[in-house]
């Protein structure tokens, strides 16, 4: 049993899945962070208090910290799988012509962790009490963030990394489910240019306007 | 053309190997890679000195025993062709040419550019066959098979084994070889009998010889000499998964 569940293939096939559900989630939290973009806080507000408050919503957002946990740790297993599948390298680097976000998955993976985790500490954790801040103004808390330079740099940088990941990420994970057609797939590559451009887009958008704005 | 060829040189697969740079003289455009490197075997042999093992059996680009790595490519530089194959013509005067082995753990180097396949082997033999009572040959076409199937599956069993998609994987993901076998015996119906049994038992023969999983990253269809796609890995997923 051990063997199929923690086969290369099945550990990909949970990790496209998980990834999947991640991809589904980022339009949901764009539509929310919008609402900054008005003046009035009520709407960001009452959204961020339904979001943290309705049973359904709940219940995904643990299945969603779960599904960010499993991509993460098998990716990061797989990658030292993978590394230790070719212990000695070529002299010569690669000159394989192949999609260039495909190459540094990994990389710009971990580098969208970091974010999450200043994500989590400015947001996710006042929620939770863990860190002092207001949890019922959330709005004013975003546009005080957004005020400060080093943010938005940060901020804006990481977008553009998941971008990056997005561009490689959501066809392939297509791939990785045996679902590849010769209609659909060519579909499915532009949906995933639409996905990996639009959606970090929009988040820049946010952060840009609001920092011009001050 | 004069051509500077630096090539791994390993005694054994324990010892520690290196390159070592020879200057060829001469080389006709008209040669093969091969045909190239036996020049050079035979100076060797003539100032008594080791000559570079490397491996090759048919010289058509069928047989798949020939393979190394030139200059950051499987097989050359030279899109869906294998070594025997591969022309001096490509190359021009005053190239220096890097020979390498195919490089994964589970193709160990056995000397100079000679590894060890027979990890390829063992996963052929955990499934990729029928199991057929033998006898005489059925009848052609006794059982229909839709053409663009037949198609599709005998495009799969051009694999020739020789491991250059394992070679150019950035991680040494037998995947493309596996899913060619898969499907190849999966799109006829003589091989969905066992179908089921042998994408289970293959997948699990590739991660115990030890290669990395598949990130879609297309480095191996992209230096296949056969041009196997991307496609049967797809399938293959969608094989083991109807499996289990």
């Amino acid at each position: 049993m051990n063997k199929i569940l923690f086969s290369s293939v099945s550990m990909k096939f949970v990790m496209a899945l998980a990834g999947i559900f991640l991809l589904l989630f980022l339009p949901v939290h764009l539509a929310i962070n919008l609402m900054l973009l008005k003046n009035d806080p009520e709407p960001f507000n009452s959204a961020a208090a339904f979001m943290s408050s309705f049973p359904v919503i709940k219940v995904i957002e643990v299945v969603l910290f779960a599904a960010l946990l499993i991509h993460l740790f098998y990716g990061i297993y797989l990658q030292i799988k993978n590394l230790l599948a070719r212990p000695v390298r070529y002299a010569v680097n690669t000159r394989t012509k192949v999609s260039f976000f495909s190459k540094f998955m990994i990389w710009t993976g971990l580098s969208i962790l970091i974010f999450l985790v200043l994500h989590f500490f400015n947001f996710y954790f006042i929620k939770l009490g863990l860190v002092p801040g207001n949890p019922e103004d959330f709005y004013s808390h975003a546009h005080a963030l957004f005020k400060i330079p080093a943010y938005n740099y940060i901020y804006l940088g990481c977008f553009i990394l998941l971008g990056l990941h997005l561009f490689h990420a959501f066809s392939s994970a297509f791939q990785t489910l045996g679902l590849n057609h010769r209609i659909w797939t060519p579909v499915v590559k532009v949906l995933a240019r639409i996905w990996a451009i639009g959606i970090p887009a929009g988040f820049a958008l946010i952060s840009l306007t609001l920092w011009v704005s001050r | 053309m004069n051509l500077t060829l630096k090539i791994w040189r390993q005694k054994n697969a324990k010892a520690k190997g290196g390159f070592v740079t020879y200057k060829m003289e001469n080389v006709s455009p008209a040669m093969s890679f091969l045909e190239m490197l036996d020049a050079l075997n035979e100076k060797l042999a003539k100032e008594n000195r080791d000559p570079v093992a490397f491996d090759h059996d048919c010289r058509e680009g069928i047989c798949g025993s020939c393979g190394m790595y030139i200059n950051g490519h499987p097989h050359g530089p030279v899109p869906a062709i294998t070594t025997c194959h591969l022309p001096m013509r490509y190359f021009s005067d005053g190239d220096t040419i890097r020979v390498e082995p195919w490089r994964a753990k589970a193709f160990p180097v056995v000397k100079d550019l000679i590894v060890d396949r027979s990890a390829f082997d063992k996963i052929q033999c955990e499934g990729g066959f029928i199991s057929l009572d033998t006898g005489s040959a059925p009848d052609a076409g006794s059982i229909p098979v839709r053409k663009r199937d037949a198609d599709t599956s005998f495009d799969a069993a051009i694999c020739i084994g020789c491991g250059a998609c394992v070679a150019a994987c950035k991680n040494a993901s037998a995947m493309l070889f596996v899913s060619a076998r898969i499907s190849q015996y999966a799109l006829l119906p003589q091989g969905r009998t066992e179908a089921r049994e042998r994408a289970g038992a293959m997948v699990a023969g590739m991660d115990e010889a030890g290669f990395g999983s598949c990130s879609n990253t297309g480095a191996c269809e992209a230096e296949c000499p056969k041009e196997i796609k991307l496609t049967n890995i797809a399938r293959l997923n969608r094989e083991y998964y109807k499996a289990y």
